[in-house]
């Protein structure tokens, strides 16, 4: 744990004049446009928009994985050039490599370091063990539950003592009861690592609930339409997400991103357009037709 | 539980209730039963009574296939198929228990063997690295696919002239048939892995700080063998079809020429005889390959 915590101080992650376009057979296309952001050391920062906005083009950018077209990608004031273990990133399909008991899995980082066998099998165990999942370190991934894979795959970004930590909607493909303790592992993770984090979901409680800040992008072409500080107490609660607090910001965010979704998928669906369908059910409710 | 969160954030025994929230699906410990000896044999009926059933069957119908065979060359049944002069189940197993003390028959088994051995582990030795380089390399994919492409419609056998020509021994020959048989299966597939390898894995390998060559070995590599198997798998039964086929024309021993001089011999218990011990080798291999599959890849579901 102690290669996490000495580089707790660091990890500022600065976006700036940033810009991304794909270049088609039509042109090319802007994913984001004229984008900054910026991740003190230590801070919980997500970003919410609707689906295609380019939330996961701009992290995948800071993570090395894309090239900004324009602007620049900073952390501690060196720029992103490619992916590295400074930066631990985790994705919504898990990503766990099937071959790999779960230990091997969070070994990775260490033994792509160098790491001897027997210290990295010692430091993968004390970090499994943080995250409670010991009894578990000798099964293969097919065996765990999404909530469980998830977890190990967040022990895994961490266990090389990243300076970020990138988490693209990694709560995404679980169910809802399970996203809610796994928010609660992770904010008290964090608690404990005080790690810089970039968080893109469209989930508008978790990014609420888990963060500092938070961005809210545009409909496509992405930039950032607001940001939002969340001045809700830490270390966060479950319970909190009843407060009137967490309600109002709440109400705030769903209004932006409410304007944003309707652009994305080109308009409202007007009521009287319902009615022009004309569907006929033939006497039957809709339940038994289907 | 964890209602202070100082205390969710510190030590492992307070993340434990949390674990016993989320139940895992397979990972949960059995129930363990006091265990007398009748209920572990009932519980083990339980548990393999489809496998048994399967089995059972399977083994009734391998005895009604042998009496009909009986019944049939018994008869001598002529409709429009001849059983004429077709050996019944038990001259063949005559002439099997005379076999097997006859140095010459077991030599040609050892011979096709090692014919086998040779080819395909020659065939294996380059047609996987060959893969997984194409599937990582676009120029050496651009180089040699055209080529592959071409030579592969063309079947084993075509090559016997060709490669009587290009080896000067005959056992050279045969073995490169072989070689020839399973390279291309083995190949494609490898090819068809490397290009279903999840990109997701390579990233994630990619932000652990991993290089091309550990990419390579610890990505690309564990991710094809499945398909890399279905190759070896594939590329044995064609192994064998290539091997009999050449030994019937250009061979002086091995089990496929065994057949062959039984016919002109007029020894038709043989014939039967040595099918039998092909098709049995071919089994043979094939469940090795299988199982050998499954020692390299302990994390797939069988």
């Amino acid at each position: 744990m102690s290669v996490i915590e000495a580089k707790a101080a660091a990890g500022h992650i600065e976006v700036k004049n940033f810009a991304l376009s794909y270049e088609t057979i039509d042109g090319s296309v802007a994913a984001v446009t004229d984008t900054q952001i910026h991740v003190k050391p230590g801070e919980f920062v997500s970003i919410v928009g609707p689906s295609g906005c380019g939330k996961s083009t701009l992290l995948n950018a800071v993570a090395g994985f894309l090239k900004p077209t324009a602007g620049t990608v900073t952390v501690d004031g060196e720029e992103v050039k490619g992916p590295s273990a400074e930066r631990g990133m985790v994705f919504q399909q898990y990503s766990l490599f099937p071959w790999k008991t779960v230990r091997e899995n969070v070994e990775f980082g260490l033994k792509m370091r160098g790491m001897d066998r027997s210290r990295r099998e010692r430091a993968a165990r004390t970090l499994l063990g943080l995250a409670g999942l010991e009894a578990f370190e000798k099964h293969y991934p097919d065996r765990l539950s999404g909530g469980m894979k998830q977890r190990v795959g967040i022990v895994r970004a961490l266990a090389t003592g990243p300076k970020v930590l990138l988490l693209d909607e990694p709560f995404g493909a679980l169910d809802a009861q399970t996203r809610v303790i796994m928010q609660q592992i992770l904010t008290n993770m964090w608690q404990r690592l005080k790690i810089s984090v970039l968080f893109v979901t469209h989930d508008i409680d978790e990014a609420i609930f888990l963060s500092d800040r938070v961005y809210c992008m545009t409909a496509r072409p992405g930039s950032i339409k607001a940001e939002i500080p969340i001045p809700l107490e830490r270390p966060r609660q479950q319970s909190m997400m009843m407060s009137s607090e967490f309600l109002a910001l709440r109400r705030g965010l769903m209004s932006l991103i409410r304007e944003e979704s309707l652009k994305a998928m080109g308009g409202e669906i007007s009521d009287q357009g319902l009615q022009g369908l004309n569907i006929d059910l033939h006497g039957q409710s809709l339940a038994d037709v289907l | 539980m964890s209602s202070s969160p100082a205390h969710a954030l510190h030590p492992t025994e307070h993340q434990a209730p949390k674990v016993a929230t989320q139940p895992p699906p397979a990972a949960a410990a059995p129930v363990h039963e006091p265990a007398t000896f009748a209920a572990m044999v009932a519980r083990w009926y339980r548990l393999n009574k489809s496998r048994l059933r399967a089995t059972l069957i399977g083994a009734l119908s391998l005895v009604a296939f042998l009496i009909v065979w009986h019944l049939l060359t018994k008869y001598r049944v002529v409709f429009f198929v001849r059983f004429t002069n077709v050996p019944s189940p038990l001259d063949v197993y005559d002439s099997f228990t005379k076999a097997i003390h006859d140095p010459k028959f077991l030599m040609h088994i050892l011979l096709s063997c090692r014919r086998i051995i040779f080819g395909f582990a020659l065939a294996t030795l380059i047609a996987v690295p060959l893969g997984l380089v194409m599937g990582r390399f676009k120029l050496i994919h651009e180089v040699v696919f055209p080529v592959s492409e071409v030579l592969r419609p063309i079947p084993a056998i075509a090559w016997v002239p060709m490669a009587i020509m290009l080896w000067p021994t005959n056992e050279q020959s045969i073995v490169f048939i072989t070689f020839l048989g399973s390279f291309f299966p083995i190949l494609v597939n490898t090819l068809h892995g490397m290009v279903l390898v999840d990109p997701v894995l390579v990233r994630a390998a990619r932000c652990l700080g991993a290089r091309e060559t550990s990419i390579f070995r610890e990505v690309y590599f564990p991710a094809s063998l499945p398909h890399i198997f279905t190759g070896l798998t594939v590329g044995m039964g064609v192994a064998w079809v290539s091997l009999i086929a050449a030994e019937m024309i250009s061979g002086q021993y091995g089990i496929g020429y065994f057949t062959w001089e039984a016919y002109s011999l007029v020894q038709y218990a043989d014939i039967a005889l040595g099918m039998i011990a092909i098709g049995v080798l071919g089994l043979t291999s094939s469940l090795l390959i299988r199982s050998a599959g499954r020692l390299a890849m302990p994390w797939g579901r069988t």
